[in-house]
């Protein structure tokens, strides 16, 4: 298992292009402490995000890892692209005639998709006990390391989505066709959710958990309806939150069920293909 | 007893409606030089994707080293090429090198070693993209030599080479071949095969029309080409010897076909015996090329 992780990190350290994109992509991530430094100050009306709560221990953990999760983009350039230049180079070819079985290859790719998922997992999770030291209110242990469950959403929704990418980047073997194909996937999934909630309310909700990139955004739900601030504006407006922000066991078993969808589906296309 | 590396049986591969390969059947044994002949389009390249693992077979079998392996691990101890040379443009000889290694498992020490053999050490850190193809061609010779292989299969390693690069190619292929390495060529290029294989597999529309030593390939024993001088002395008595099948003139020179065997020193004597002098006397195989146009004409 080592060997198959050893084997795809060369192939990405040695890639100018991941380099940058993975570069970047922690470098972005990075970049959510610089949502600390959002200050107004405009005559007597001064704002400063960070004093907003949005920091606060446990609320952070959501907060930064929904913000992180939208980065997720940049890593899925990556893992389409290094499975259609795998195509497009041959090298897939070379690699099975060189002693990889088609299992192993697809394995090693799924392992990379892990390592990144951990990864982006353990960088967001330090960056955010940085920012909460700083800014929380609350410091008390108990505190902070409550609500852990973003994170199992977001390393379940990394692997989920890095795993559709994989799966797209096999089937269509075309980097921008396979990007296309996921925006093309996602206007289809919000076509015929609008469809279904037209047609059949009754039933839409339950169906459309199921789509998987649906079930994906699922995991982690908009933290910005929570945020105090948000929260006591509704209120004298009399509306009333009654959401459940946390992370639904049933959704993140929807997600793992479509990863290893998209696993097993991207072996058995690659078993059956004369390359 | 030599050996089995590859056994083929009654292979067979559709693409629709197309058969490209057609219930092929031979063995490949250790310590020979094998080729396979036959015109583009023949099964050649199809045939090889089987055996390696690229192509899904329809039906039939292949067992590498007795069966008792998996093809992926038995791959392993296997170097091969297939049509053209196939690495990561932007990784450099040596990484390329690595890859493959770990691929197959092997320690990186053999790197240098492989390098060095086919001429391209002192580019080791030149990115991949940057070589020309009669270098890139020898990149996958080194990468496919990294394990030592049993066997080394190439797929028209010369295909697209300038004259210099299929020279320098082709020495190569007769340097691994003297190292006692088993070798699998597969070529439309009869001269390529006459120079370095031992045995041959001659294939044709999938099907396969003749598997043995390059030598059995055509029951015939030769031909002579004679000239001297008294011709039609020598025409007559060429008849009257019963070892030639038919003789024929081809301007001054008469060329006699064996019906059996015939040393031209035995020839020349009994010759010389019946007062007949020759100023030219020749003795040739039909080329590799003259039997393979019979086969596979004839078939």
């Amino acid at each position: 298992m080592f060997r198959l992780l050893q084997i795809e990190l060369i192939k990405l350290r040695t890639s100018r292009v991941s380099k940058v994109l993975i570069v970047g992509y922690f470098g972005l991530l990075l970049c959510i402490a610089l949502i600390a430094a959002i200050k107004f100050d405009i005559g007597l009306f001064k704002f400063h995000l960070a004093d907003q709560g949005i920091f606060n221990f446990p609320y952070i953990w959501h907060f930064n890892t929904f913000v992180a999760s939208w980065l997720k983009l940049f890593l899925a350039v990556i893992i389409v692209s290094m499975m259609s230049s795998e195509y497009s180079n041959k090298t897939l070819k070379q690699n099975l005639i060189d002693g990889l079985s088609k299992k192993e290859f697809i394995l090693s790719k799924f392992l990379t998709v892990l390592l990144f998922s951990v990864v982006s997992v353990v960088f967001v999770f330090a960056v955010s006990l940085v920012l909460g030291l700083i800014y929380s209110d609350y410091d008390e242990l108990g505190i902070i390391f409550s609500d852990l469950q973003y994170f199992i959403g977001y390393f379940v929704k990394l692997v989920g989505f890095f795993s559709f990418c994989l799966f797209l980047g096999i089937l269509v073997k075309r980097s921008a066709f396979a990007l296309g194909f996921l925006i093309l996937w996602q206007v289809v999934e919000g076509i015929t959710a609008g469809l279904l909630y037209w047609k059949a309310e009754a039933i839409a909700p339950m169906v459309t958990r199921f789509y998987p990139l649906n079930a994906m955004s699922n995991l982690i739900k908009e933290p910005g309806s929570r945020l105090g601030a948000v929260k006591s504006a509704a209120n004298q407006l009399g509306e009333e939150f009654t959401k459940n922000y946390d992370v639904q066991t049933l959704d993140v078993i929807i997600v793992l069920a479509w990863t290893a969808l998209f696993i097993y589906g991207s072996y058995a296309i690659l078993k059956q293909r004369d390359l | 007893m030599s050996q089995t590396i590859l056994t083929l049986s009654h292979l067979t591969k559709k693409f629709g409606p197309i058969t490209a390969v057609n219930n092929v059947s031979f063995t490949i044994e250790k310590g020979n030089v094998y080729g396979i002949l036959g015109p583009n389009g023949s099964g050649k390249s199809t045939t090889l994707g089987i055996v390696l693992n690229v192509v899904n077979k329809t039906s039939g079998d292949f067992d590498w080293f007795d069966g008792t392996e998996t093809t992926h691990e038995a791959l392993k101890k296997v170097g091969a090429i297939i049509e053209r040379p196939n690495f990561y443009p932007y990784m450099t000889a040596e990484q390329n090198l690595q890859l493959v290694c770990k691929i197959k498992g092997v320690p990186e020490e053999k790197i240098e070693e492989k390098l060095e053999l086919v001429g391209l050490l002192e580019r080791r850190d030149s990115k991949f993209s940057t070589f020309s193809l009669g270098m890139k061609q020898r990149l996958a010779i080194a990468s496919a030599l990294l394990n030592d292989p049993e066997i080394l299969i190439l797929d028209e390693p010369t295909n697209g080479l300038d004259p210099q690069g299929i020279r320098q190619i082709r020495d190569l292929i007769k340097l691994i071949a003297q190292q006692g390495t088993t070798i699998l060529l597969a070529s439309h290029l009869l001269d390529e095969v006459e120079k370095v294989c031992s045995h041959v597999v001659i294939l044709r529309k999938g099907e396969s029309l003749y598997t043995g030593t390059v030598d059995g390939m055509v029951a015939s024993h030769g031909f002579m080409i004679l000239q001297g001088n008294d011709q039609h002395l020598l025409m007559e008595t060429l008849e009257n010897m019963n070892a030639f099948s038919s003789i024929k003139t081809e301007g001054d020179l008469l060329i006699a076909y064996l019906k059996q065997p015939l040393d031209a020193a035995a020839l020349n004597r009994q010759l010389f015996e019946k007062g007949i002098v020759l100023s030219h006397l020749e003795k040739k195989k039909e080329s590799l090329e003259d039997q393979f146009l019979q086969i596979t004409k004839n078939n």
